[in-house]
């Protein structure tokens, strides 16, 4: 309601501006004329011919020529003789007070939406109230506007974190996981995560700024699983294939049975051809195109290209190392069943030739599938 | 709230300039002071409701109010401040109502400073302010309206256009703004003189200062743009001959003739109708150069706005305007009252030949400009109109009224001794013949016509300062005399000196740069080092940093010269990830008046990076020029005195020139 009162104010202003100067009847007749004008410039020869800006001459043949203007001028000046005319005066005023409103009301009301508050967004921050779906984003945002107020509370920072690696803002989670570290202090765990989002922010490259902070949370725990993970990749994206094989067995060797990352570890080691067979997954720029996606689209990827393989499979079984990557993805997507179910399959598909099976046996083993 | 009062604070404002439309003109018809009167309270209300619409939108953008479809459009809240509020004008709809914005400000200015002007005159003049001001806030209320609203308000912007989060933005469409609206007022005073069928003393005192106030804002706006395109968009070019940049260059060129033929109108009471005509043409290319800019009929760098309905409601506007002004002068020139006499050789023939150069040179930008657009829509041919055609057009016309510059105010009015003046500018072209001799013998290579450009500009520039001599006589009195004088001198006259100085300044700079600049491009690996024009550039290193709504990628660079460390360069790239651009961020040094210019292009695989060095000689003389030519525009508006041209007495009869 207020903002009707408030249009009512602010229409009441606009009318009163047309009303007013016909209330006054144009009373002050302050206004200039051609002859005050050549009056002041007679005035201001006298003055740049005091200062001796002009000649006496000169300033003679000026002042014939304003003269002369100035006589032109003072018989040709129409005697205006002001009329006030009050039919006009109140059309004028009941344009005012009937026709402004109307246009005001006719343009507004099909262009304006007078219902709608205001949304600035701090106050939408505040949250309660606003009766509006409380999405992730909006918890975020939330947030983070807590954490520009309070930038010393580390939970917030720890909580924030990973919320926008998800999202896939991997710039801010990068800040976020340098705040949490500055408030919380070092752990190998903040730090390798830090890395990773360094890493994610560089389209999956792991560069001098990430592979440091994987250092130091190395240094920190020498067990510690995403850092050595990462110090592999780091070292197969170097080019230092074996390096990468060295760290990936040392960790897998020390790894719990049921670690959930250990297929993940498996691939790589088998990319890098420490696998004991070479299996590339993936093109590298394939690699590369997943990692510019978001968690969604990648995973419809991945799950296309799988399924395009399993198809493949089932017309042309005698691909054994075709059926070790198909068994590996459903490990990586964490499909166990499925996969002992390819096992199955591609057990059946090569059982008439000895000396594949004995391959595809060899290779279930290296991936944790024993029969 | 605030949303929606400043959307009805624009209708208001529209409601408003409708009454200031009639009610005045009518007052005017039956001399009713009260009617006529109404024109100045509406002036004055209208610039409270669009100022405070204005502000209302400044607080939407501050506060990030993405419930406003153009605050959601063009900013994100993790912007800073200061581009959140610039981006109000970054974008079309909020350009737009700072343009009517500025526009209710010109006529308030003439609504509450205009006691001296003939009431009916003044009504005029305001009823006109009021026909444009209606056009365009139909326009915007219709076509671009920036407070239209979303009812499910997203929770972030898409943030503005990357190229405009700059300080450039904050300045530069102001001030062009300033500039083209300004001329409004200069078009309002032709209309209202052809309504009223003559042209007073007080006509010709006003409106010259108003041109002046516009030119001034133009000048310093085409220049602040210039600048700006050179260190944001990374190719290190000044003028691109661009259309948009035409658009801008045209009325500057028009305003220009019309500020030289108010002059002499003010003075010497000649020059009527070509005055009122130039009015009405300067005008009309500040409408042209809106239109070419805001209707997206140009996709250029500046186009960021795209739509066909509003091209076409700008085109009506731009049509009946002109149209109509033109048609009221065809049909009302003639009884206008002709004006002073004067000779061909004398003050008013030099400016008379200013007015023609000028205007044959806005001619041939308007063509260069407009035939493209033409071949394009009848032909359906797109060919592209650049510096090769201006250079074979443009720039002998503007040699040749450079030569004729230091005459100009140094011929006496009425009646001129041109072989006098040019005995007196025997020094000045002396000056100019030394130093093309001198660059001559300096240099090797380059265009041969470079050493006979500076040369033209050291002659204006010695011929600015011969004119202040004489003037104050150093030559022939004694010191303390010269000082008395020249402190007696109008600031006018000073304002004459400053401005036609800055012509030759930005000529040099223009010849300097464009002949010798020198450039490498590259692809550098950390530690490589570049040589340019002396100096030893060696890139350090490459880094990354967060910036508040981007990422940038930093390049170190060492300069050096001859061993000696000079400074440290960083040029950097930005990317943002709103929008998914980036932009190129220049670095400058600047030694004296040349300039070290540093681009980075893209990242190779091998970890190199792609860089544009370039040195560009005397390059920022080509923004003093404009610069001081607006010092001189303010030293000369801030001189309060009336402006009499004292003519020299006839000594024999000689045969006297209509002024039109």
């Amino acid at each position: 309601m207020t903002i009707w009162f408030v249009f009512a104010l602010m229409t009441v202003a606009a009318i009163f501006a047309v009303l007013w100067p016909l209330g006054r009847g144009g009373r002050d007749q302050s206004q200039g004329s051609e002859v005050a004008v050549y009056k002041d410039q007679l005035a201001e020869i006298e003055r740049d011919l005091t200062a001796g800006l002009i000649a006496a001459p000169e300033a003679e043949a000026a002042r014939v020529e304003i003269g002369r203007r100035l006589l032109a001028a003072d018989s040709s000046e129409p005697v205006l003789a002001p009329a006030s005319n009050l039919k006009w005066r109140r059309t004028a005023a009941v344009l005012a007070l009937v026709g402004l409103p109307l246009v005001a009301i006719a343009v507004y009301v099909p262009l304006g939406s007078p219902a709608l508050r205001d949304f600035p967004l701090a106050e939408r921050e505040r949250g309660a109230g606003s009766g509006m779906a409380q999405s992730l984003e909006n918890l975020v945002v939330q947030v983070q506007q807590h954490l520009e107020k309070n930038p010393a509370d580390g939970r917030g920072w720890n909580v924030l974190a990973p919320v926008l690696e998800r999202l896939g803002r991997f710039d801010e989670a990068v800040r976020a996981y340098r705040n949490s570290i500055t408030y919380n202090g070092e752990s190998a765990e903040r730090r390798s995560d830090l890395g990773e989002a360094i890493a994610a922010a560089a389209g999956g490259v792991v560069t001098a700024e990430a592979k440091t902070e994987f250092e130091r949370a190395h240094a920190l725990n020498a067990d510690d699983p995403k850092a050595n993970y990462f110090l592999g990749l780091a070292a197969e994206q170097d080019g230092r294939k074996d390096d990468a094989a060295n760290i990936w067995r040392a960790l897998l060797a020390k790894a719990p049975a049921d670690a959930p990352w250990r297929p993940l570890v498996q691939t790589s080691l088998a990319r890098v051809g420490g696998g004991g067979v070479t299996m590339p997954a993936l093109s590298d720029q394939t690699i590369a195109a997943s990692k510019d996606m978001n968690e969604g689209d990648r995973n419809a990827m991945i799950r296309g290209m799988v399924e395009r393989l399993a198809t493949r499979l089932k017309q042309n079984g005698d691909d054994v190392e075709g059926w070790l990557r198909l068994v590996r993805a459903y490990l990586v997507m964490g499909d166990r069943d499925k996969a002992v179910g390819a096992s199955t399959d591609a057990r059946q598909a090569v059982a008439r030739d000895s000396e594949r099976l004995r391959q595809l046996n060899e290779g279930l083993k290296t991936l944790g599938l024993d029969g | 709230m605030i949303a929606e009062a400043g959307h009805y604070a624009l209708v208001l404002a529209l409601a408003l300039a409708l009454i200031q439309s009639f009610v005045p003109v009518i007052g005017a018809r039956l001399r009713d002071p009260a009617l006529m009167n109404v024109a100045r309270s509406t002036a004055l209300a209208q610039l409270l409701f669009v100022g405070a619409s204005f502000i209302a939108l400044v607080t939407l953008h501050v506060n990030s109010d993405f419930s406003v479809a153009n605050v959601y459009e063009n900013s994100h809240s993790m912007k800073p401040l200061i581009y959140k509020i610039t981006g109000v004008w970054g974008n079309h709809e909020g350009s737009m109502l700072l343009w009517v914005s500025i526009l209710a400000l010109f006529g308030g200015l003439v609504a509450a400073f205009g006691n001296n002007l003939p009431l009916s005159l003044r009504a005029h003049v305001l009823a006109v302010q009021a026909w444009i001001a209606s056009a365009f806030y139909l326009f915007i209320l219709v076509t671009s309206n920036p407070f239209l609203r979303i009812v499910n308000p997203p929770i972030e912007g898409r943030d503005l256009n990357p190229v405009l989060q700059d300080i450039g933005l904050a300045v530069h469409p102001p001030m062009l703004y300033l500039g083209y609206v300004g001329f409004s007022i200069s078009f309002s005073f032709a209309i209202a003189a052809l309504i009223e069928g003559r042209i007073d003393a007080a006509w010709a005192r006003w409106v010259r200062p108003w041109t002046l106030v516009a030119w001034i804002f133009l000048t310093l706006g085409i220049a602040m743009g210039s600048y700006w395109a050179y260190y944001e968009l990374g190719w290190g070019g000044w003028w691109f001959w661009d259309p948009v940049e035409n658009a801008s260059l045209m009325p500057w060129l028009a305003g220009t003739a019309l500020l030289h033929s108010a002059l002499v109108m003010e003075k010497r009471n000649a020059l009527k109708v070509w005055t009122i005509l130039l009015s009405i043409l300067t005008f009309s290319l500040s409408l042209l150069g809106t239109f070419l800019v805001r209707s997206g009929v140009i996709t250029s760098v500046h186009a960021f706005a795209n739509d066909p309905t509003r091209g076409v409601f700008i085109l009506l506007i731009l049509c009946l305007f002109i149209g109509g002004s033109l048609s009221l002068f065809a049909g009302r020139a003639t009884s206008l009252k002709q004006g002073g006499l004067f000779a061909p050789i004398s003050r008013e023939g030099a400016l008379v030949l200013n007015n023609l150069l000028l205007t044959v040179a806005c001619a041939v930008v308007l063509f260069g400009t407009l035939y493209p657009l033409a071949m394009e829509m009848l032909a359906d041919f797109k060919m592209s109109v650049g510096a090769p055609f201006y250079n074979l057009t443009f720039a002998p016309l503007f040699a040749l009224l450079l030569l004729a510059v230091p005459f100009g105010p140094m011929l006496a009015w009425k009646r001129g001794d041109l072989l006098g003046v040019t005995q007196r500018l025997l020094a000045a072209g002396v000056a100019g013949l030394v130093i093309v001799a001198l660059v001559w013998a300096w240099t090797r290579g380059g265009s041969a016509l470079a050493p006979l450009a500076i040369g033209l500009g050291v002659f204006v520039i010695a011929g600015a300062v011969t004119d202040i001599v004489e003037r104050t006589g150093l030559a022939r009195l004694p010191f303390a005399t010269v000082v008395h004088r020249a402190r007696g001198l109008p600031r006018s006259a000073w304002g004459t000196a400053f401005a036609h100085a800055g012509l030759g300044v930005a000529l040099i700079g223009i010849v300097c740069e464009t002949t010798w600049n020198s450039e490498y491009i590259a692809t550098m690996k950390p530690n490589d080092v570049a040589q340019v024009a002396g100096y030893d550039l060696k890139l350090d290193g490459l880094l990354e940093r967060q910036g508040p709504n981007y990422r940038e990628m930093i390049a170190q660079f060492n300069v050096s010269r001859g061993g000696e460390a000079l400074s440290v360069m960083t040029p950097s790239k930005r990317s943002f990830t709103t929008r998914g651009s980036s932009t190129t961020e220049a670095a400058l040094l600047t030694r004296g008046a040349s300039q070290l210019y540093i681009s980075l292009g893209d990242v190779t695989a091998e970890g190199g990076i792609a860089v544009r060095i370039y040195h560009k000689p005397m390059v920022l003389m080509i923004w003093w020029g404009p610069v001081l030519m607006a010092f001189g525009g303010m030293l000369s508006l801030s001189d309060r005195r009336l402006r009499v041209g004292a003519p020299k007495p006839a000594r024999a009869k000689q045969r006297l020139q209509p002024a039109e």
